[in-house]
């Protein structure tokens, strides 16, 4: 007999309590998808919302996000130690662009994040990304969702170029996306306006020199012709001696602290919701809604109060409703 | 009479040098072991260095637990050096060590014990292996990002061209690369692009400090030896070590203008094989070996410098000198009792050697531009990798499926018990577990006993070159071994000016299986990842310092293929980093790999981690090199199986693995645990 799903409301009590501890176990629950788990897993994410919260989840949940090779993982090792030194606990979510293949994947992500295994204040957790480059795991939303109740920051790492980024950005507080210098795409990208302007823009190789300062100059005046000259460049070095990274950590915690964090959240909660949804329900539940759009404008005008597991519940009642 | 003049030789050529790869436990018994190979008639010396000394560790730091003394000696300072050189000659002895990341450095303590001796460096004759690329595709004892580490291997060459002309500073390895799973183009393609980027770094070093100039240039590019291996396909081998000599004369010509035909000759020692040595009916690999050994031989043109022999057990785990001595008498045998030494070169004129040569140019050309258009070897080690992987890949299939027939293994299974591994101690050597204690005391003491000032000075000298990217490494590190340095300080020094760095995996590209061959597996995953809710997780891991990856790196392949989700982190964790992973991904096993005869230490001290880390209940799978004696020990510690080089079935071992997690869960499987 398969071991019982464990106990979400009482999971939920450990990550309240800030258990860190508590994080492996709170991911094999939201990974889950066997009908007693998804129960406890909507039960956690319940216990952990901001109406049982009494607030919103006081985690900083920032979106790492560039192309492959670019440097995320080594900028990761770098930016988990500056938080560690702060006394900030850190939970990485890596999403793999490894594609399912063969239904398997080599999670490779870990690898590259050098963390000190003996600190239990860093939490690191890779899964499969879902079918498409950029996209998010099943599991990422909740994830960031439930342990932003008990760690200071959760990063979801995510591979994506230019376009690709928009999953990450329901989710997160403070999307980064990072480019390394003399690689046009984004740059491109964002002239074009294909891109969303991310909150924070990281060069990596500043070590290169005048490349990495041509490039940091590229991109801030691109985002003046945008007119969003605020968003901040960051230029870092990972590779000894680093150099940056206290500069982007500022980058960060400036951006969330200028943010209406109350809509955002509500916004990454009626984005997992519908996400959640589709994925139980597919194209034929979104159809049954009025399409994806039509869910969008509809999720705008229901309760701020609802939690995730209510606002899918809400969604499941309007397909059943537009299909009796 | 005929007019044909004779074929024969006017003088018989003086056989190559005869060596046997060896080292172990301490200085004191390798030394021992060294006098009495050489009374045996070995012609040279070639050291095996444990893998702390290998990586820059010193017996004392936390990664090298275990590993002291294991596959080679352990040298933490130059009174080990003196100890492990006593009574040897150094002014007339040609001594080969195996060392990469930390090459200068035990250069420089080689350098310094001789100088104590009164033998000037310029009498000194040996090789340093100090090829790091293959370090990060096959071997895995890199202990610097590639920047810095070809930086070492030019400021080496550069060094010793000037004041040890007679030693080779480096030894190009294709011998990685076939273990690796290199075809022969492979093989071929990817070492002369390596030489290449090491020359190309020499060329700009020599720039840097404005001693660049052609006649320099071309003593460098003769001073370039290469360390090759030769498969049981010998005929195939041979023909390739011709392509490799004309491509090699080709480079020195056109790329470096090396004038002298003398500085392009190909030079080469060999180790053969041990990818195809067998743990079934071992016996059999000494027809392997020396079918091989000729393969090295045969043609004079090509012969090979230096030649040391694999031990008929090393499948089994460590030979001992007795395995060794049996390999020794096989190359004496060749060189002085056949007539091999008696006649010109065997090949020329022949139509099919020139053929497979010509084949094997062609390709190795393709391969190697296509190295070029990504930047060069430094550049391409990643794209290389998955090449190797994807190769090895491949044999492992055609095995699998009985297209590539290996004699005891896969083909002629029946065997009568073998007499040869039916004594006491199974045939292999034993480390004793108090050398690494011993080790341990003695370079506490070596640093207690030592003008703490002047090796303060030294490293901080150290610290400042290695910062300045215009001198060379070599004075300073020289200097540093003069004044007692330990190996562990050298490397830690150049680690806090280098950073570190981990090799790709090269598995995320590896391209998946014909789906037929897993089809049966993948239902069974699907089934048992259903029934648990998420799917399969498992951990591949390679703890301690072995870089030997190839066989994990199958295993991971392969249990993706058959539909797992995968955590495989390379090599080199510490027992708590693999705990740490498997807690925190949420596996529901793990793997783990050890070919280096540290798991007596290693797999308990990783079975306890993971009950720290609050997973003592995922089940824990090991293989590797590993004598029976000590799987039955695990198997009693909590390990759920061991699997050793006779496992060569990987779908059936995924089908255990499957099995078992499915028993932990109580979920119904096809096949029972083992």
């Amino acid at each position: 007999m398969s071991r019982a799903a464990a106990d979400g409301p009482a999971l939920a009590a450990r990550l309240r309590d800030h258990d860190l501890g508590a994080a492996p176990a709170v991911l094999n629950l939201l990974e889950n998808r066997s009908p007693s788990a998804r129960e406890q897993a909507g039960a956690l994410l319940a216990a952990v919302s901001p109406g049982a919260l009494g607030g919103e989840a006081p985690g900083q949940v920032i979106g790492v996000t560039g192309p492959p090779g670019v440097g995320k993982s080594s900028l990761l090792s770098r930016l988990v130690a500056a938080w560690r030194e702060q006394d900030r606990s850190v939970a990485v979510l890596a999403v793999d662009p490894t594609s399912r293949r063969s239904g398997g994947a080599l999670l490779g992500d870990r690898a590259r994040i050098d963390v000190d295994p003996s600190d239990p204040g860093v939490f690191v957790r890779s899964t499969a990304a879902g079918d498409r480059l950029g996209g998010l795991a099943p599991a990422t939303r909740a994830a960031a969702a439930a342990l932003s109740a008990a760690f200071d920051v959760v990063v979801i790492e995510t591979v994506g170029v230019g376009q690709s980024e928009t999953e990450v950005a329901d989710v997160a507080d403070t999307v980064a996306v990072v480019v390394q210098p003399a690689s046009g795409d984004v740059l491109q990208f964002l002239k074009a306006g294909i891109m969303e302007v991310p909150d924070v823009l990281v060069v990596t190789k500043s070590d290169l020199g005048r490349i990495a300062t041509r490039a940091v100059a590229d991109l801030r005046a691109a985002l003046r012709s945008l007119g969003t000259p605020d968003t901040a460049v960051v230029a870092v070095s990972s590779t000894s001696p680093p150099s940056g990274i206290d500069e982007l950590v500022e980058a960060l915690d400036a951006h969330r602290a200028s943010l209406d964090l109350a809509s955002t959240r509500l916004r990454a909660r009626r984005m997992h919701a519908l996400a959640d949804f589709a994925a139980e329900h597919g194209e034929r539940g979104l159809r049954a809604i009025g399409g994806r759009r039509e869910a969008e404008r509809w999720l705008r005008e229901t309760d701020p109060g609802l939690d995730v597991p209510a606002l899918v519940e809400a969604l499941e009642r309007r397909a059943e409703a537009a299909a009796g | 009479m005929s007019d044909t003049p004779t074929p024969r030789l006017p003088e018989r050529d003086r056989p190559w040098l005869i060596r046997t790869y060896a080292g172990h436990s301490d200085a004191r018994r390798s030394n021992e072991l060294y006098r009495r190979n050489l009374e045996k008639g070995q012609t040279g010396l070639s050291i095996a260095f444990d893998l702390p000394t290998q990586t820059g560790y010193d017996p004392d730091h936390e990664l090298a637990r275990g590993e002291v003394g294991k596959v080679g000696v352990s040298i933490a300072h130059k009174g080990g050096m003196l100890t492990l050189l006593d009574g040897i000659p150094l002014d007339q002895m040609n001594t080969s060590m195996t060392i990469n990341a930390t090459a200068a450095w035990l250069l420089a303590l080689y350098i310094v014990v001789a100088d104590e001796h009164g033998v000037p460096e310029e009498k000194l004759q040996g090789t340093t292996q100090n090829d790091i690329l293959k370090e990060y595709l096959s071997r895995g004892t890199y202990a610097f990002p590639p920047r810095p580490s070809m930086r070492l291997i030019a400021d080496t060459i550069a060094y010793t061209v000037k004041h040890v002309p007679k030693w080779n500073p480096i030894n190009v390895c294709s011998y990685h690369l076939q273990e690796a799973g290199a075809t022969p183009v492979q093989e071929i393609a990817y070492s002369i692009s390596n030489a290449i980027a090491v020359l190309d770094a020499v060329r700009e070093r020599l720039t840097l400090a404005g001693e660049a100039t052609d006649e320099l240039m071309a003593s460098v590019f003769g001073r370039i030896s290469f360390f090759v291996n030769a498969g049981v396909r010998f005929i195939e081998e041979h023909a390739k070590l011709r392509a490799m000599a004309r491509l090699w004369d080709e480079l020195g010509r056109e790329r470096y203008g090396v004038e002298d035909e003398m500085l392009r000759r190909f030079r080469y020692g060999v180790q053969v094989n041990s990818l195809g040595l067998t743990e079934a009916q071992p016996e059999n690999n000494v027809y392997r070996i020396a079918l091989e050994a000729l393969a090295v031989t045969l043609g004079r043109d090509v012969r090979a410098r230096a030649i040391q022999l694999p031990a008929w057990n090393e499948a089994l785990g460590l030979p001992r000198p007795w395995d060794q001595q049996w390999s020794l008498r096989l190359q004496q045998i060749l060189a002085y009792e056949t007539d091999l030494l008696e006649y010109p070169d065997l090949f020329e004129g022949s139509k099919v050697m020139e053929g497979l040569v010509a084949d094997l140019m062609d390709g190795a050309r393709d391969e190697m531009h296509r190295v070029a258009e990504l930047g060069g070897a430094v550049e391409a080690v990643d794209y290389m990798k998955a090449a190797l992987v994807e190769s090895l890949r491949e044999r492992w299939r055609r095995i699998e499926a009985g297209e590539q027939v290996v004699v005891g293994m896969n083909r002629f299974t029946s065997t009568e018990p073998s007499p040869l591994t039916a004594d006491a101690d199974g045939g292999i050597l034993v480390v004793d577990p108090q050398v690494e204690a011993d080790q341990r005391a003695a370079v506490e003491r070596w640093r207690a006993e030592r003008d703490q000032t002047a090796v303060d000075e030294a490293l901080a000298e150290l610290a400042r070159v290695a910062r300045d990217e215009r001198e060379n490494i070599m004075p300073a590190t020289i200097a540093a071994a003069r004044a007692g340095a330990t190996t562990g300080e050298w490397a830690q020094t150049l680690r806090e000016v280098f950073g570190e760095y981990r090799a790709p995996t090269g598995v995320g590209e590896a391209a998946a299986i014909p789906s037929e061959d897993v089809a049966e597996l993948r239902e069974e995953v699907e089934r048992v990842s259903e029934a648990l809710g998420r799917r399969l997780k498992f951990l591949v891991g390679k703890p301690g310092l072995d870089g030997h990856s190839n066989g994990a790196e199958q295993i991971a392949v392969r249990a993706r293929d058959a539909g797992m989700d995968v955590v495989y982190e390379g090599i080199r964790l510490t027992p708590s980093q693999i705990a740490t992973s498997a807690a925190q991904e949420g596996v529901h096993v793990v793997g783990l790999s050890i070919l280096s005869g540290s798991h007596r230490e290693l797999i308990p001290a990783v079975l306890e981690a993971l009950r720290a880390a609050g997973a003592g209940d995922v089940p824990v799978v090991v293989g590797g090199i590993i004598p029976e004696a000590d799987a039955e020990a695990m198997r009693e510690a909590g390990v759920a199986a061991v699997y050793t080089p006779k496992d060569w079935d990987l779908n059936r071992m995924m089908r255990d693995i499957v099995a078992l997690v499915g028993a932990k869960h109580g979920i119904d499987t096809a096949a029972a645990p083992a």
